[in-house]
């Protein structure tokens, strides 16, 4: 059992925070992303859905940014991690590089993000490192809610036949390639499973996401080619729609730099 | 102001000070019916407060720590007000006297599928999500009303 970040070896630490890291910029980007969807979802409750799933996503991104700042002890606080880096800084999931698309594409996004983000929150539910596992557990009872509401909705476009199947199917398309980037290995991950502070290695996270979604697609008649991510690739090279977005959830911040708002 | 004798302040003070705090989303049940208050301790210098966020995200947290620091003022000590995960909240910790409040004020309590206005069984969920995290949008079809429900977590 660890309390605190200073009690971990370096390397240990090193790898921990890549993980936070890793963690809080998926939340941050796929919630910023996904915030785009506020006035204009195609219905009025999943514009209200939308924005407070995204609104959940950005405070579990807030909590996991302080705990990371705690981490790494640097002097940065949250906001200055989640707002002061280049894009070539942020570590999310190629996954999420993707633009917001069609409605269709952002269910299957989210889909496929909130299954394998579910699947690495249960593997940190016994983490010894206290900060994150009573984190995590909180974190937990929420997700539940997006998992299942992003189920209904991929039953409903899957099952609809017709032009919702025919976009949902093209996103998947589309999707596909980087679906399986958000469990890929990171750099010394071993050393966190040693620590028990997660309960295994990305192969076997990805495994286990595989067996869970996998019941899903079959009753829905999807495809299950999502190849396996290339750890060296899974969270680098982003997107100009990454680009852009950046730009935009970084524009109030860097117009007046240092102010409080 | 009349500064109350320091060595009257104990925990139970503090905790019915505390249970004047209204939540800031809905005014109509206290921090402490809400379940929020975890420890509370007396210091001859300061108070120290653990409150528990309903949500992570939670936007109304700074709203509810200064709500806290002006009404703990009065007993003439730090007030140091800290949230964190040490306990996750849950909607089990909202008191009895909670849910009768949040069903008076047209919110169903967790986990209770009738209708706050009618108390019939025939309701609809409308969305998951509502117009804070906490809540869930239902709607009763004996009445016809649209109601708020907090999200069973």
């Amino acid at each position: 059992m660890t309390n605190a970040a200073a009690e971990l070896v370096p390397a240990t630490r090193n790898a921990l925070s890549l993980l936070l890291l890793a963690m809080a910029d998926d939340e941050f980007v796929i919630g910023f992303s996904d915030s785009e969807w506020t006035g204009i979802a195609p219905m009025l409750e999943e514009d209200v859905a939308m924005s407070s799933l995204a609104q959940d996503e950005l405070g579990h991104a807030q909590a996991l940014y302080r705990l990371l700042a705690e981490v790494v002890d640097d002097g940065r606080d949250a906001d200055a991690i989640a707002y002061d880096r280049p894009v070539e800084g942020y570590y999310h999931a190629r996954l999420l590089d993707h633009p917001r698309g069609d409605w269709a594409a952002s269910i299957c996004r989210r889909y496929l993000y909130d299954t394998a983000d579910a699947v690495r929150l249960e593997a940190l539910a016994d983490s010894s490192f206290a900060p994150l596992r009573e984190l995590v557990a909180k974190i937990r009872r929420e997700e539940r809610y997006h998992e299942m509401h992003m189920t209904a909705w991929l039953d409903r476009l899957a099952s609809a036949g017709g032009e919702p199947r025919e976009r949902l199917l093209a996103a998947l398309d589309r999707l596909a390639p980087d679906a399986a980037t958000v469990l890929a290995p990171l750099p010394n991950e071993l050393s966190l499973v040693m620590a028990g502070i997660i309960d295994a290695t990305g192969d076997e996270l990805d495994a286990r996401w595989r067996a869970k979604i996998g019941r899903v697609f079959e009753r829905l008649n999807l495809s299950m080619v999502l190849p396996v991510a290339d750890p060296l690739t899974a969270r680098t090279n982003h997107s100009d729609a990454f680009r852009w977005l950046h730009g935009e959830f970084t524009a109030v911040r860097s117009a007046q730099p240092g102010a409080t708002w | 102001m009349v500064s109350v004798p320091t060595v009257l302040v104990d925990e139970a003070t503090v905790r019915s000070a505390l249970a004047e705090v209204a939540d800031p989303e809905i005014p109509a049940i206290s921090i402490v019916d809400l379940g929020v208050v975890e420890r509370v301790q007396v210091g001859d210098d300061a108070i120290h407060v653990e409150l528990l966020p309903t949500f992570v995200g939670c936007p109304a947290l700074d709203a509810i720590r200064q709500a806290v620091e002006a009404r703990l003022a009065e007993f003439g000590r730090v007030v140091k007000v800290e949230f964190g995960y040490r306990v996750p909240w849950t909607t089990d910790r909202i008191t009895e006297r909670g849910r009768r409040s949040l069903t008076a004020s047209g919110f169903a309590p967790p986990g209770d599928d009738t209708c706050p206005f009618c108390g019939s069984g025939n309701v609809a969920t409308d969305n998951l999500f509502g117009p804070t995290q906490c809540r869930s949008v239902r709607y009763c079809r004996s009445c016809r009303q649209p109601f708020e429900a907090i999200k069973l977590l």
